[in-house]
């Protein structure tokens, strides 16, 4: 897939080379994999919401309330300094994983939906005069959207979409006319959170950098699936979660350059965040402890951490092809189920598929597809804008992860020739 | 019957397929939308009150299999009823379709719907349209 070859791999690549992906091996190392759910053996194809977690990562979190929990920074006793050195070491493993410049680049946040927000209040509201336009693509998740309306009320800004076209892709010749001297922001996912379409995000971030824009990234959906190489997208901000990376939940990683971190406000005050404090005033510590006010989630931190080492390992060329080919094949299977239609069928994507079955509605499909012990999401997928340009109410989605089968793509689409008798007798 | 085909009786995929009642009421005196936003799912249902009965009811919109034939079948089940049976009716199906409460009496045809207390995420579906309807009514009383 052209696009997917477009991404450079990341620095430091390590894991075992040149084989085909091992998932029975990724398999056994998720505990949740082994139950049963409705008398079924659990089919889970809902990453794309929440991935599940590694032994690694629930061992990570045990032993880190069990021997060594304490609060971080400013500790002067051993503990202390141990979660610091366990915090810290983690903002190093993010950094190398994203391929950002320096560590002190990356925020923890409690997620993208938190990310974004931070950029859209504290950068947004400091560069957005009345009348400047921010851009959003047609496909963003709500949390891509509201963020930046809310700074729009606040500021006089203007929010407006970039559309997309039949196939699911950004409509790029209308975004280059869209670009204009008044562009201060373009918010754009690196994957859709619903059609698992790969934007160009290279080219969208060099084309709005030309017009003067700053770039905002989301990469919810991107990270599980993609090498993302923040030198080289070259964005300003990229916002993504722990939990869709097999990590736990409430912990995301905001990337932002330098530059721009250190000449933006605090976006909430606190502990931890400070230089300097008096009754009436105070100075704030460097990016990027300016932006993390109050005693942060050190333990989903270190769970995060444990997911990142657990990711590093990998071999993500032997994942990204087992994944593709994994998409395709559902996609080409569903296809042929009568009466489907797949949104955005021409797209380059990651694994993250919707389809609408004709006469079914997707929750129904989903009650069907629950009672198999099939794992999907139905509704907008906190996009409706999106499911406006497509003329839908909502989709099935179906997400696949590292430890997914191609056994799995078949209960799918039997559970769907199910639903399809259930329902339309 | 498995839980399943409780659930999707063939009662339910009729009225989905085919809704009664599934039009704009012109001269209705009441309305209410109900919209589901985690769905996106959301019904118009008009009422048309003379005096203190409800000599017609209908309902249009988007939804799922449950909530359509729920809305088409509660459209029936009031037409006829006073505005005090009418709620009194909304009070039961609730509670049949919640699986709170003991085994409250349901009009025959709507028994359909027991199935779907095995099915909790689904009852927001079942219930959308009756929602609507009580809106609808309270919508009148304050007007009065």
């Amino acid at each position: 897939m052209s696009s997917l070859a477009a991404v450079p791999p990341r620095g430091p690549v390590s894991g075992r080379q040149g084989r085909p992906w091992d998932v029975a091996r990724v398999r056994a190392d998720f505990p949740i994999l082994g139950r049963r759910v409705r008398g079924q053996p659990l089919v889970y194809l809902d990453s794309a919401a929440t991935a599940q977690k590694p032994r690694a990562v629930i061992d990570a979190i045990s032993a880190y309330y069990a021997t060594g929990n304490a609060n971080v920074h400013r500790g002067v006793h051993a503990l202390s300094q141990e979660a610091t050195t366990a915090y810290e070491r983690v903002r190093v493993l993010a950094a190398r994983f994203l391929n950002a410049e320096s560590d002190s680049e990356v925020i923890f946040t409690a997620g993208t939906t938190a990310g974004l927000n931070l950029v859209a209040q504290s950068y947004g509201g400091s560069v957005l005069r009345a009348g400047d336009e921010i851009l959003v693509s047609e496909m963003e998740h709500h949390s891509n959207i509201i963020p930046w309306h809310l700074v729009a009320e606040r500021t006089g800004a203007v929010v407006r979409a970039i559309p997309i076209t039949e196939s699911g892709g950004l409509d790029l010749a209308a975004f280059e006319r869209q670009l204009g001297p008044r562009t201060r922001i373009v918010a754009v996912t690196h994957a859709s959170n619903v059609m698992g379409a790969i934007n160009p995000i290279n080219a969208i971030a060099a084309m709005a950098h030309e017009a003067g824009a700053a770039v905002v990234v989301d990469g919810a959906q991107s990270v599980p699936h993609l090498r993302v190489d923040l030198q080289a997208i070259d964005c300003d901000f990229f916002a993504c979660s722990g939990h869709k990376l097999y990590g736990p939940t409430g912990i995301g990683l905001l990337y932002g350059k330098r530059r721009l971190l250190e000449a933006m406000p605090p976006w909430q005050g606190g502990g931890g965040m400070i230089r300097e404090v008096f009754i009436d005033r105070s100075t704030y510590a460097p990016p990027p402890e300016r932006f993390e006010a109050g005693t942060p989630p050190i333990a989903e931190v270190v769970g995060l951490g444990a997911a990142l080492d657990y990711v590093l390992a990998w071999d993500w060329e032997a994942l990204v092809a087992y994944e593709q080919g994994l998409v395709a094949e559902a996609a080409r299977r569903i296809g042929r189920i009568p009466g489907v239609r797949i949104m955005g069928e021409g797209a380059d994507r990651v694994s993250v598929l919707s389809f609408m079955l004709e006469g079914i509605h997707p929750h129904d499909a989903g009650t069907v597809l629950d009672t198999l012990g099939i794992a999907v999401r139905a509704g907008h997928h906190c996009a409706q804008p999106l499911m406006r340009r497509f003329g839908v109410n909502a989709t099935l989605r179906a997400s696949f992860g590292a430890y997914n089968t191609l056994e799995e793509v078949e209960a799918l689409v039997a559970g769907l020739e199910q639903a399809r008798k259930v329902l339309l007798g | 019957m498995s839980e399943l085909d409780e659930l999707y009786q063939s009662v339910i995929l009729d009225h989905n397929r085919a809704p009664r009642n599934f039009r704009r009421l012109d001269d209705a005196t009441n309305h209410a939308e109900g919209r589901n936003p985690l769905c996106g799912d959301h019904f118009d249902v008009w009422l048309k009150l003379d005096g203190n009965v409800i000599s017609d009811a209908a309902f249009l919109g988007q939804g799922c299999a449950i909530s359509k034939a729920s809305a088409s079948m509660m459209t029936q089940a009031v037409k006829g009823k006073t505005i005090e049976e009418a709620r009194a009716l909304f009070e039961r199906f609730h509670e049949v379709v919640t699986g709170s409460g003991g085994p409250a009496a349901l009009p025959s045809k709507l028994e359909v719907f027991r199935g779907v207390s095995a099915f909790p995420i689904r009852v927001k579906c079942a219930t959308l349209s009756w929602h609507a309807m009580k809106t609808a009514l309270e919508s009148h009383s304050n007007e009065d």
